[in-house]
């Protein structure tokens, strides 16, 4: 319990000013599409040079938890998730929002994330010491067939067409080998020198989703406000529906504690497996994708839970559980603090006091970003030209942002026009950009397993050796049969 | 409507802020530099050479100390072990010295030789000052049999190929005393690419490859996850390793070619009085006792050296580097 004695540090004037700024910064930071999480901690590390240590970590850990969160008020509103950890919130906020019910839609929204980030930040405390080891276990081959299980997911994640999905999934895959080989460095489908540096994951998030939203806007000439109305919507009838949806909240927070545990994937991925996984075992899945809470529930629960587990194994060993998390690492290094066990004993303060004000900035997310689902009536209102104006800015200033490269701007806007027409033949963006977050993944892994695997018994049986790589493999293969029995029982229903 | 009227009224006053904004940054008078100026780093934010660039820059525009007078801005280009970021630096930085870079020996020297495609050498560079030398070391993990060089060669001789070694990426540092390592010792090793220096130090810690080599800094700090055993440079690290050995008094005749050398540089065709300018300062900035201060608590080693100390060490390791990597394709 030794957490609860350095609370009252969290408690001060200064502290919690901090934590009020972080928090309502990140959310409307997480809101705009281009910027982040893992954009938004870089960009502040420099800001916490003259903090105290506590102060800077207080405030990284707060944008870290409400940029996540934040991203869902876009995917609601306008099917724009503001990050790559939103993009499971969208398949079923903005059909949600569609319906009228966009006010229901971001209150399911934060109590999820709430809750799920509340769990993620107490398997943090009391597991730390427990699943310090865990990270390590993940080598290349398991890395590799946690991207496999990731691509598994593609084929399920369009509820239209098992086709049209995994076609959307080949050319993620395809988009994500442009550029440089990460480990041995040749060059490949460099067209054009623009494209030496690859498909910035941010570039073609933004495109992909923002540009034909823009398009369909100016194409329909119609307001969002004549699509969907702000309905009245009492707290309490959400917050009780919330807390019902047990199994929703227990996929998503489940999958994303697993996720964050695990190095380098990331939020993007814990909110789309749990959202797979929460429409397999749901009874209603025919309403999936046509604005189905426990689809928010569980992407939501998800991605915010994957924030406390993805510090376990980089506190404990300098290894960080996620991108974010990566760049968070540099907060600790500026200050002194070098991961391992000395933050426990000779930093404890400082670690424990960061911790704590991870719980407080859950509960200041909670309550901000409900605070802003009753402002969401002034996007709504927002007519579609304006609205259509406003987001290309942003897509093109948070594009131009991320490394400060026009080539990315013009690759965003390729890809966004390209997206727009794709999606009139029943194409879907989501697919897409998770081939192009697994490509790397699954690729970087495959080379470095082989080049260890030749130096042993060969590739085969170094990626089919061991319980953690046959647990993901059997995962893999569950995922692929359920999908094939899903859609047969879909045929002959037909 | 008067929710209508108020949007209205919110676009008309971004738009009138947004115009004055981008005038304000059309209009420029004055001496350099009269605005921020940018450096490029061409690795990810949160890694040492990002991580150190941000520090040793936080005095710039210190208002109290007589350095540049403007901030500086890290601007991440990541992507192939820094060629994409300095191929960009060389064909596409303007060079009115608002745009500078970091740069890493021997990565961008090494690469520079060995593929074809990099549009960058130490001609078209300008070196302004080296605030950082970073050494590779030996490092096994802890659970390792290995507890010295000589366990570890023994082993790689009964056993040639079967020893693998993490490393940042090819033709970096690291990459560079592996091949040296390997070389003068007569053994046959295996090299697996990492995507950072990061996840490589992980995969010593977690036992997915047998040894490594990493940057001395980010090694300290994670001496109780693993074991060090050789450091490949002339002299021992007096300040944070004083006790491990250089790979030469092991038996090994490696010298420093892998030293990683952090610093800044401009484009060739800077002003040369812009160019005096900063050689001029950016190295007292460098020396800041507050910088320095930091830097040591970061466990980040300084060593500060001035444009002409630079030139000169940039050609000796064009030198040695030709002839190391003489023969070897990518």
């Amino acid at each position: 319990m030794e957490f609860l004695s350095y609370f009252s540090n969290v408690f001060t004037f200064t502290n919690l000013l901090i934590l009020f700024l972080g928090t309502v910064g990140g959310l409307l930071m997480g809101a705009a599409p281009g910027l982040s999480p893992t954009m938004a901690v870089a960009l502040l590390i420099p800001f916490t040079f003259k903090m105290s240590p506590e102060q800077g970590l207080i405030m990284l850990g707060a944008v870290y938890t409400s940029t996540v969160a934040g991203g869902a008020i876009s995917a609601i509103l306008l099917k724009i998730p503001g990050a790559p950890a939103n993009i499971a919130t969208v398949m079923d906020g903005y059909p949600m929002a569609k319906a009228g019910k966009p006010k229901e839609a971001l209150h399911y929204c934060f109590i999820s994330s709430f809750i799920g980030g509340v769990i993620g930040i107490f398997i943090l405390i009391f597991f730390t010491p427990v699943l310090a080891g865990f990270a390590l276990k993940f080598g290349p081959s398991h890395m590799f067939w946690i991207a496999i299980f990731g691509v598994t997911v593609i084929a399920t994640l369009d509820s239209n067409s098992i086709i049209k999905g995994l076609f959307s999934g080949a050319i993620g895959l395809w988009l994500a080998t442009i550029g440089y080989d990460s480990v041995l460095g040749v060059e490949r489908f460099v067209f054009n020198p623009i494209f030496s540096g690859g498909i910035n994951i941010i570039a073609a998030l933004v495109g992909l989703f923002a540009i034909p939203q823009v398009l369909s806007m100016l194409e329909s000439k119609q307001n969002i406000s004549d699509q969907f109305e702000m309905e009245k919507r009492s707290l309490s009838q959400s917050v009780l529906y919330n807390i019902s949806r047990i199994k929703a909240l227990t996929v998503g927070s489940i999958s994303g504690v697993i996720i964050g545990l695990i190095p380098g994937a990331g939020g993007q991925i814990a909110g789309l497996v749990s959202y797979d996984q929460i429409k397999k075992i749901s009874k209603n899945k025919e309403n999936f994708g046509k604005g189905e809470p426990d689809g928010i529930i569980a992407a939501e629960s998800a991605n915010n839970a994957m924030v406390g587990p993805s510090l376990v194994p980089l506190l404990t060993l300098g290894v960080p559980g996620s991108p974010t998390a990566a760049v968070l690492l540099g907060g600790l290094l500026i200050h002194g603090m070098f991961p391992g066990s000395n933050l426990f004993t000779v930093y404890a303060e400082t670690t424990w006091t960061f911790i704590d004000s991870l719980l407080i900035a859950q509960l200041m997310m909670l309550v901000f970003g409900l605070y802003i689902s009753g402002l969401a009536k002034y996007v709504i209102k927002t007519p579609a030209n304006y609205m259509a104006a406003a987001i290309t800015i942003l897509a093109i200033f948070g594009t131009y942002s991320v490394q400060h490269n026009f080539a990315d701007v013009i690759v965003m806007l390729f890809l966004g026009v390209s997206m727009f027409f794709l999606s009139k033949f029943g194409f879907t963006a989501a697919p897409i950009v998770l081939g192009l977050i697994l490509g790397p993944i699954a690729e970087t892994n495959f080379t470095q397993a082989k080049i260890i695997a030749d130096t042993q018994n060969g590739i085969f049986s170094y990626l089919t050796s061991g319980p953690l790589n046959l647990t993901i493999i059997s995962l893999c293969i569950i995922s692929i049969t359920y999908g094939f029995i899903t859609e047969m029982k879909k045929k002959k229903n037909d | 409507m008067e929710v209508d009227m108020k949007i209205k009224k919110f676009f008309l006053y971004f738009t009138i802020i947004l115009s004055i904004l981008s005038f304000g940054s059309l209009s420029q008078a004055g001496d350099y530099p009269d605005r921020p100026i940018s450096v490029v780093v061409a690795y990810n934010p949160g890694g040492a050479t990002d991580f150190q660039a941000r520090l040793v820059t936080m005095m710039a525009a210190h208002p109290k100390k007589d350095y540049l007078g403007q901030p500086i801005v890290i601007i991440n280009k990541p992507g192939a072990g820094g060629k994409v970021g300095w191929n960009w630096f060389a064909s596409k930085a303007r060079n009115d010295g608002y745009d500078l870079a970091a740069y890493n020996v021997p990565h961008f020297i090494s690469q520079s030789i060995v593929f074809d495609d990099t549009k960058y050498n130490i001609d078209n560079l300008e070196p302004i000052a080296n605030w950082g030398a970073d050494p590779a070391v030996l490092i096994v993990g802890p659970d390792s049999p290995f507890n010295s060089v000589a366990d570890l060669l023994k082993f790689a001789k009964a056993n040639p190929g079967k020893v693998t070694f993490s490393g940042a990426g090819k033709f970096v540092g690291h990459h560079i005393a592996f091949l040296q390592f390997q070389k003068a010792s007569g053994t046959k090793l295996t090299y697996v690419p990492h995507t950072g220096g990061v996840p490589a130090l992980a995969a010593v810690k977690g036992g997915q490859v047998m040894a490594g080599f990493n940057n001395l800094s980010d090694a300290y700090r994670s001496q109780k996850d693993i074991k060090i055993l050789a450091i490949a440079d002339l002299q021992r690290e007096a300040t944070f390793l004083p006790n491990v050995p250089t790979l030469k008094e092991e038996g090994v005749d490696v010298d420093n070619s892998s030293v990683n050398f952090r610093g800044i540089m401009a484009p060739k065709g800077t002003d040369p009085k812009i160019i005096e300018f900063l050689a001029a300062k950016v190295p007292l900035m460098f020396n800041d006792k507050k910088t320095l201060k930091q830097m040591k608590k970061g466990g980040s080693p300084v060593r500060i050296m001035n444009r002409a100390e630079v030139q000169a060490m940039w050609k000796a390791r064009k030198v040695s580097l030709t002839k190391l990597l003489a023969g070897l394709a990518p």
